[in-house]
């Protein structure tokens, strides 16, 4: 008899994803499947698509989505939470919308501590637009519009948003992973698997931090992009629970 | 007798299951895909020790790890 040991989780669709070979994006969807699956909340899961190369992110959630104003997943998810709060809510977002456009929105639903579960891909960059500097982007990485890196004198200073958002009272959980080895890889669902949990159990605003390779607009093949997460990215944006006010 | 099975409709090729494959059993297929690429394929199965890290690590969720 056969049988599986891994497979696709059902709270995917059957639709191929568009992301570049390598793209952490993928990654993060097969891990908040299997959560979602797992938690069996995946027939009351209500996704937020972005804009930004996770914009047809609701073909690939078997749940129901919509997709957002830039920025705005934050202010859309407390709408529908608000509104349905059986519903479990989450939003995606990039980096560029959610630390740049999105910066209010972010946070003012932790300021509110709505109940709502964030996802955070962390690429340093604006991916689908072709690579201009995000506030993540690292000092000295180049970007199109940075394109002797990023200058601290001209651009300022990356922004780490778990630790910045740890200050506000109304934030409850707050990690960051990243997905470039198997054992960071499980990490981040067990991270994932807390902030959906938080919302279940009405302990609050929860959001989990993905730094996630983009080997596309890094302009490095797929090994290379895993070498500047470990060697750079991590350095500047430490792996960890930053908060975890369920716990207590 | 664990093994796995990659759908090359999905893969992109992007070798991620291969370089991390603790068996080292996987390996690049010679032909191309209807998608243009030359998906990963398990050129050893009897190697295979079931571990899903080739799973864990697929950004296009195009692996099933089964046991026969
Ligand atoms: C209101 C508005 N402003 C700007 C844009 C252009 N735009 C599209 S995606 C994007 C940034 C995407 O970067 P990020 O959020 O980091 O996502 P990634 O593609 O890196 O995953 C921008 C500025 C837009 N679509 N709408
Ligand atoms: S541009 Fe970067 S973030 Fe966007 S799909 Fe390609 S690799 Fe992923
Ligand atoms: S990790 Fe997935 S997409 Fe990448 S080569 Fe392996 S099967 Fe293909
Ligand atoms: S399950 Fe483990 S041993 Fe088998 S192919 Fe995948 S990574 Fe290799
Ligand atoms: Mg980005």
């Amino acid at each position: 008899m056969t049988t599986i040991l891994a497979k696709k989780p059902n709270a995917l669709t059957n639709v191929p994803m568009h992301y570049c070979p390598g793209c952490g994006h993928g990654i993060v969807h097969r891990l908040i499947g299997e959560t979602l699956e797992e938690l069996h909340i995946d027939d009351r899961a209500i996704g937020v698509a972005p804009v930004g190369c996770a914009v047809f992110a609701d073909s690939y959630f078997a749940c129901d989505c919509v997709q957002g104003a830039h920025g705005r997943g934050p202010a859309i998810a407390t709408g529908i939470k608000r509104s349905k709060p059986q519903a479990i809510v989450f939003s995606y977002q990039g980096d560029g919308d959610l630390a740049s456009i999105g910066m209010a929105e972010i946070v003012h639903a932790a300021v509110r501590n709505e109940n709502i579960t964030v996802i955070f891909i962390n690429n340093a960059i604006y991916g689908m637009t072709g690579g201009q500097m995000a506030p993540t982007t690292l000092v000295g990485q180049v970007a199109t519009t940075a394109p002797k890196g990023r200058d601290p004198k001209l651009q300022g200073w990356p922004i780490n948003m778990c630790e910045m958002l740890s200050q506000i009272t109304g934030s409850k959980f707050l990690a960051r992973g990243a997905v470039d080895t198997p054992q960071n890889v499980l990490k981040t669902k067990q991270y994932l698997k807390k902030a959906f949990e938080n919302q279940v159990n009405n302990i609050g605003f929860s959001m989990v931090e993905v730094i996630s390779q983009c080997p596309t607009n890094w302009h490095a093949d797929v090994q290379q992009a895993l070498e500047f997460v470990r060697t750079k990215m991590i350095p500047q944006y430490p792996l960890g629970v930053f908060k975890d006010e369920g716990a207590k | 007798m664990p093994r796995i099975e990659v759908d090359a409709n999905r893969c992109k090729a992007c070798y991620l299951c291969v370089n991390v494959c603790p068996k080292q059993c996987l390996g690049k297929s010679k032909t191309i895909s209807k998608k243009g690429y030359f998906p990963a394929e398990q050129e050893r199965p009897q190697d295979c020790i079931g571990c899903k890290m080739c799973y864990v690590m697929c950004p296009d969720v195009a692996i099933t790890v089964l046991k026969d």
